[in-house]
């Protein structure tokens, strides 16, 4: 099952790829993308809300000697990421019907292979075949920016690339050593690289001291995940990458692959590292409170209504992170929330962006103004996000938003009340912009008699419509989307000290994992570790 | 002295020690001079080099091995197969540019 | 019938009139808007009269309530879509229901000639679920809820006409400015949540029930309190938050009737009443609410006096008597301070719809320098409005003079009252009757100062008539609910204190409340009803009898004027010392931290690799000869290695 959604993507961008004529495409695309979501959707049906387990877990060993496997498992935290991820892909393919012009092909082709590679990041269960599929993303991502993308493309790709990589290095150092330290101190003495069996492993940690190995791991791992994420001060890439990227980038970037890095601190940083993470969550805390601010403020002084988008979304992962390292019920359940919210919201802000840009070829606020008397559905739709992505009550923006300051405010009061200010921020730097955009005398892009901006197409509707509604679904019924969570949140949360995960298979069984053959490297000497508090030689 | 005993004088290391020299004769023109034809001659000199290595080493062995001998043919069909390419680049170079210095080769790195 | 359905029907009736006006918001036709969007208010009045009329009689429950589904339940917090009508929101949904209703009905007429009427019905419709949301919401994070919908039906009504870059930028000021309150109110509901564990407020009531007084500034419930008013100091325009109001005045007139004069701005009194059980163990928070309510009520008054558009003299004084309310609140008078909210939203809403009659009937002038006399032109206007200015200068027995009243009283005797705050409270009652007879004289009484031949003021049809005539009866009668003790005792039949005895148990009541001599009460009446008239009777003389008097007033202190006028320069002092800092310092930071620190140290970083790698490079130039020349090298190194070259050479050499 889960292999299956995640490899029917690249199944999907070989049957792209050879389709003899460039106008049978897109259809193509978005109907095997479609299928591709509703198919997804039977993880709803196959999904037991009621155990924190591991589900539907496919097991194969991979590389034995190493004890690297290819591991697949779904739940409560990445259920709702993978669905996200399957569903914002037909929305972007219809939403960038008409923006991608040249090598269609290789676009859609690039876009599926992008779709298998943060599925699986989702769903991988093994650290080394996360980190490939981790890192796969990049490539698929690295051509959309760098061939569709604006004039500055190279740059932003090559920033994009080198930052998100340097992080990446570093973790995969820190999975080596976690993979040796595992053969050290395992009862199996194998090498493995099995995420529960990691869990299991109890790194020393000394408060107070940085050149200890959990610290040491926590900071290699936390470094690749915040520059995903990305957190101030890493966050430069992002306003670059966005502006440069063409509109299906940008909503899959601010959609889905942010939300890895901030699901890795969630899957790997706090349960692999629960002491350190609570020793240094003061400082997420606070990378978060000035994520949020600082992007707020930035974002609000933009000349460039997408480069504002990209730094609202700086402001937006900071509240995510925030309630991450909150450490608590509420702000890891915000957490999560926000994630599918920003997913959505911004997703659309950068849809609609595009949309404006491909009728004018400019996006500088401040050649726009009045577009609400000339385009008045693509007003109402505009202003339905603004509202989700300032948090109003009754859009999903409120829900994630108030769960996260309610967090951080019990981990924090200090932070809380610093984070509260970003809610203010927020509701200034898109106001000011829609009232610049949308209001007041017509501007020098729309006041042009002869060829009025044409109002939103229905195809422009039908891609915004699911947005819209999900906006209002989760906005006004968050338990719909919680319930798949709940018992997955608070298992994470209570037992974050001695996080472990049972493994249940398709089919509902227990998976017990069989130590591979043949160790083929020695232990380190220099390693001292215990497992469940048994000292290991 | 005879002629002859100074022939029977000859001894395994003679014939290395001519290898060597035309070797490094041959070493020295790929190395320093311009003219690709030169260079692949050169390399010419470089293999035959060996081959005299080869024969004296077979001749000399204790039990008769004829591997050295034949290890050389195989060392004149490549010598000759790397001639035609050499050469066939060597003329394409000469065509483009009326010269056949090697730094036009750079030309290569598109 | 049941209550749930009765509910539903209460809160949806809005929702529907919304969606059909907003599926069809390109219609030019008002009438069928106006009757959609005025039938969904009626039917919400009708349903919250049977709702209410459950709570009569012997042996009637307490309240009613309604569950429709669960909302959030993470962990310890569990919200329900549950709604509650007891005796407070009994009060507040009547006035909210029966008000808008009239409002909508005015608006019919109002918004005739309007383009987009579909819309503007629509927001209204919005406007009120999102009200009834933040009045029968049994948990603070429903009323949260409609707390920040009234908010952004607001800013959708304020902007309505945004093609006008002023009134847009007053939407967002208005947001903007109530999200500084939300904020507050946020930090209030989590502190309270992990202060009790819940946000019911019947729960959040029961549970504070045990506690005692707090006495320091940092207690949870003082802090709360704080944070709370926070809020409510955002929604019901009070220093230093009160500078939207004004500006609101941008939006269509029924709209600053209904939302910024009867219902919205009223919403913090409201907040502040249903959690008095709280408010009075936190007597340091209720000091501060009752020192920036008298502050307001006083500040919002003087500028009230030399402003010239007809609404926003309404506009500063709404905030005013908001002042008063919170002042109300301030000193426990819990009761007083509803009793004011609905008269005022009677004779308030009475007045800029009256206003609205005028702006109207002048064709969108709303300069009271150029009307006058309009008496003639417009008698059923002028008869409402002039009931409207008695009721609010205090003159018995109209509804004003009771609740006015009670609140000076009680700012005097209450515990936590004294002298001063009663004197503020007389201070602006004082200008109060002053700008309102400046208002009433400027505009229906002296000559006309607008061109008769050109401009043929004339009354609207029965749809803008009628809410005012009902308004009117309201603002006359409206204050025989609350007829305080002292007057009742003289009156036949002795009438009590009706309101009173309904908030009875509803609302707290500080420690040693309501006692004080009834010589007192009484001479506090005459001071401030003789006060109040000897003000209004100035006014008449300065703007009736001798017109030319007030410039020369004016003349003779001309700072003060300049200052008042300009509303003590608060709109530039934000400006200046709060938003231009921000901003500029947002694009400092962006130039600085972004572009120059944080781009520019990575650059740093890679310039060095590339340094390196651009030294390395020159090894690998495509010079075949040189790459021969290091295979060479390397090969007789290893050679030079195999044979253990360095060893011999020592052995030759060193002997």
């Amino acid at each position: 099952m889960l292999s299956l959604i995640v490899f029917l993507p690249l199944l999907a961008a070989l049957i792209v790829a050879v389709l003899p004529k460039d106008s049978w495409v897109r259809p193509t695309a978005f109907v095997l993308a479609a299928l591709q979501f509703l198919f997804s959707l039977a993880l709803l049906a196959q999904y037991d809300p009621s155990t924190p387990a591991l589900q539907l877990t496919e097991y194969r060993p991979w590389i034995e000697e190493l004890g690297i496997s290819y591991f697949l498992g779904i739940d409560g935290i990445s259920l709702w990421l993978v669905l996200l991820t399957t569903f914002l892909l037909p929305v972007v393919i219809g939403g960038s019907w008409t923006a991608i012009d040249k090598r269609s092909k290789l676009f859609h082709a690039s876009l599926f292979v992008l779709q298998t590679a943060m599925l699986g990041s989702f769903v991988a269960m093994d650290l080394v075949l996360f980190y490939v599929f981790f890192e796969l993303s990049l490539v698929p991502m690295y051509f959309i920016v760098g061939i569709w993308g604006g004039a500055r493309r190279i740059y932003a790709t090559m920033k994009f690339f080198i930052y998100t990589m340097l992080g990446s290095l570093l973790m995969l150092l820190a999975i080596i050593y976690l993979m040796f330290t595992a053969q050290e101190v395992l009862p199996s003495h194998q090498m493995t690289a099995n995420i529960l069996e990691l869990y299991k492993l109890d790194i020393p940690f000394i408060a107070g001291q940085f050149l200890n190995p959990q610290t040491l791991l926590f900071f290699a791992f936390s470094a690749a995940f915040a520059i995903k994420v990305p957190m101030f001060p890493v966050h430069t890439w992002l306003p670059d990458a966005h502006v440069e990227a063409p509109t299906p980038g940008s909503v899959v970037l601010a959609g889905v692959m942010l939300k890895m890095g901030s699901y890795g601190f969630l899957r790997f940083v706090i349960p692999l590292f629960p002491e350190a993470a609570e020793h240094y969550a003061w400082v997420f805390l606070f990378l978060g409170v000035v994520g949020i601010l600082y992007g707020a403020l930035v974002a609000m002084v933009q000349p460039d209504i997408k480069k504002l988008v990209a730094y609202s979304s700086v402001s937006h992962m900071g509240y995510v992170m925030m309630g991450l390292f909150a450490l608590n019920t509420y702000g890891v359940t915000g957490s999560i929330y926000q994630m599918l919210n920003h997913g959505v919201s911004t997703g659309a802000l950068f849809l609609l962006v595009g949309m404006i840009y491909e009728r004018t070829h400019s996006r500088e606020i401040d050649k726009y103004g009045g577009l609400a008397k000339v385009m008045p559905i693509y007003t109402i739709l505009f202003f339905i996000v603004t509202l989700s992505s300032i948090a109003v009550p009754m859009t999903n923006g409120f829900i994630g938003e108030f769960l996260i300051l309610l967090g951080s405010f019990q981990a924090s009061k200090f932070f809380g009340i610093w984070a509260v200010v970003g809610v203010v921020l927020g509701a200034v730097y898109m106001l000011w912009m829609f009232k610049r955009v949308f209001f007041g005398e017509a501007g020098e892009l729309v006041k042009d008699e002869h060829h009025p901006l044409r109002d939103l197409g229905k195809r422009e509707i039908a891609v915004m419509a699911p947005l819209i509604v999900l906006i209002f679904w989760m906005g006004l019924l968050p338990n719909h989307f919680l319930k798949y969570s709940k018992v997955s949140i608070e298992h994470l949360v209570e037992t974050k000290d001695a996080y472990q995960l049972a493994a249940l298979d398709a089919e509902g069984r227990t998976v017990v994992f069989e130590t591979p053959a043949k160790p083929i490297l020695k232990p380190l000497d220099s390693v001292t570790t215990r497992v469940a508090g048994v000292e290991a030689k | 002295m005879p002629i002859a005993d100074s022939l029977a004088n000859v001894g395994l290391s003679h014939y290395l020690v001519l290898s060597a020299i035309l070797f490094t004769f041959g070493l020295l023109g790929v190395l320093l001079r311009r003219n690709v034809i030169v260079i692949l001659m050169s390399i010419e000199l470089m293999l035959n080099a060996v081959n005299i290595s080869f024969v004296a080493f077979s001749r000399y062995s204790p039990n008769g091995n004829m591997d050295g001998q034949a290890m050389v043919f195989f060392v004149m069909t490549i010598a000759a197969a790397e001639a035609a390419v050499g050469l066939a680049l060597a003329t394409t170079i000469f065509k483009k540019f009326r010269e056949v210095n090697i730094r036009y080769f750079e030309h290569l790195k598109g | 019938m049941n209550e749930k359905i009765l509910f539903a029907v209460l809160l949806l009736a809005p929702v529907v009139g919304f969606l059909f006006n907003g599926f069809r918001w390109k219609s030019k036709n008002y009438m069928i808007a106006g009757s959609v969007a005025t039938g969904a208010a009626g039917i919400s009045f009708l349903s919250a009269l049977l709702l209410v009329s459950k709570l009569f009689g012997e042996g009637a429950p307490k309240s009613v309530s309604a569950g429709f589904f669960d909302w959030i339940l993470v962990g310890g917090l569990q919200v329900g879509a549950s709604f509650v009508i007891d005796h407070i929101s009994a009060l507040m949904v009547l006035v909210v229901t029966g008000v808008g209703t009239l409002i909508h009905l005015f608006s019919v007429g109002y918004m005739s000639h309007d383009e987009r009427p579909s819309k503007y019905f629509a927001y209204l419709n919005l406007f009120l679920f999102n009200m009834l949301l933040l009045i029968l919401g049994d948990n603070l994070l429903l009323m949260f809820v409609g707390w920040e919908g009234v908010g952004l039906s607001s800013y959708l009504l304020i902007g309505f006409w945004f093609s006008d870059k002023e009134k847009a930028a007053a939407g967002m000021k208005a947001f903007v400015t109530n999200r500084i309150g939300d904020a507050g109110f946020l930090l209030g509901i989590f502190t309270l949540f992990f202060l009790l564990g819940t946000v019911n407020f019947s729960e959040i009531i029961a549970k504070v029930a045990g506690m005692s007084v707090e006495t320091g500034w940092t207690g949870p419930l003082t802090l709360a309190g704080l944070f709370l008013f926070v809020g409510a100091a955002g929604k019901s325009a009070q220093i230093p938050l009160y500078v939207w109001l004004p500006d609101a005045m941008a939006g269509p007139t029924p709209v600053s009737a209904l939302i910024h004069a009867a219902t919205m701005v009223t919403a913090g009194v409201y907040m502040i009443v249903r959690l008095s059980p709280m408010f009075v163990l936190a007597p340091n928070a209720l000091l501060i609410v009752a020192i920036v309510g008298a502050a307001t009520a006083v500040m919002a008054a003087t500028i009230g006096l030399a402003q010239f558009d007809i609404k926003k003299v309404l506009a500063y004084s709404t905030v005013s008597q908001l002042g008063f309310m919170f002042l109300a609140c301030g000193v426990g008078a819990f009761g007083a301070a509803m009793f004011h909210l609905i008269t005022h939203a009677f004779f308030k809403a009475l007045m800029f719809l009256g206003s609205g009659s005028v702006i109207h009937a002048m064709h969108e002038e709303q300069d009271i320098r150029k009307m006058g006399g309009l008496k003639k032109y417009l008698p059923i206007t002028h008869a409402t409005f002039f009931v409207g200015w008695i009721a609010i200068i205090g003159i018995p027995p109209f509804a004003g003079f009771f609740s006015k009243d009670e609140i000076l009283w009680f700012a005097f005797s209450s515990p936590l009252g004294g002298f001063p705050l009663w004197f503020a409270g007389v201070v602006g009652a004082a200008c109060t009757a002053f700008y309102m007879t400046r208002l009433m004289a400027l505009t229906f009484w002296a000559k006309p100062r607008f061109d008769e031949k050109h401009t043929h003021p004339h009354e609207a049809g029965p749809s803008m008539a009628i809410p005012l005539i009902i308004l009117a009866v309201l603002s006359a009668v409206g204050g025989f609910m609350g007829i305080p003790h002292v007057i009742g005792e003289i009156l036949p039949g002795h009438p009590g204190n009706w309101l009173e005895h309904w908030l009875e148990g509803s609302i707290a009541k500080p420690e040693g409340f309501g006692h004080g001599s009834k010589v007192m009460e009484w001479a506090l009446m005459g001071i401030s009803v003789s006060v109040a008239s000897l003000s209004a009777l100035t006014a008449y003389n300065f703007y009736v009898v001798d017109p030319e008097r007030p410039a020369k007033f004016v003349a003779s202190l001309p700072k003060l004027h300049n200052l008042i006028y300009n509303k003590y320069f608060v709109d530039e002092i934000y400006f200046a010392k709060i938003i231009n800092p921000i901003v500029g310092g947002s694009r400092a930071l962006w130039a600085f931290v972004d572009v120059n620190f944080i781009d520019r140290g990575t650059f740093i970083v890679g310039d060095f690799v590339k340094g390196i790698g651009s030294t390395a490079r020159t090894l690998q130039n495509g010079n075949l000869q040189q790459y021969a020349m290091y295979i060479a090298i390397a090969v007789a190194a290893i050679f030079l290695y195999l044979l253990e070259a360095p060893k011999r050479l020592l052995e030759i050499f060193g002997g």
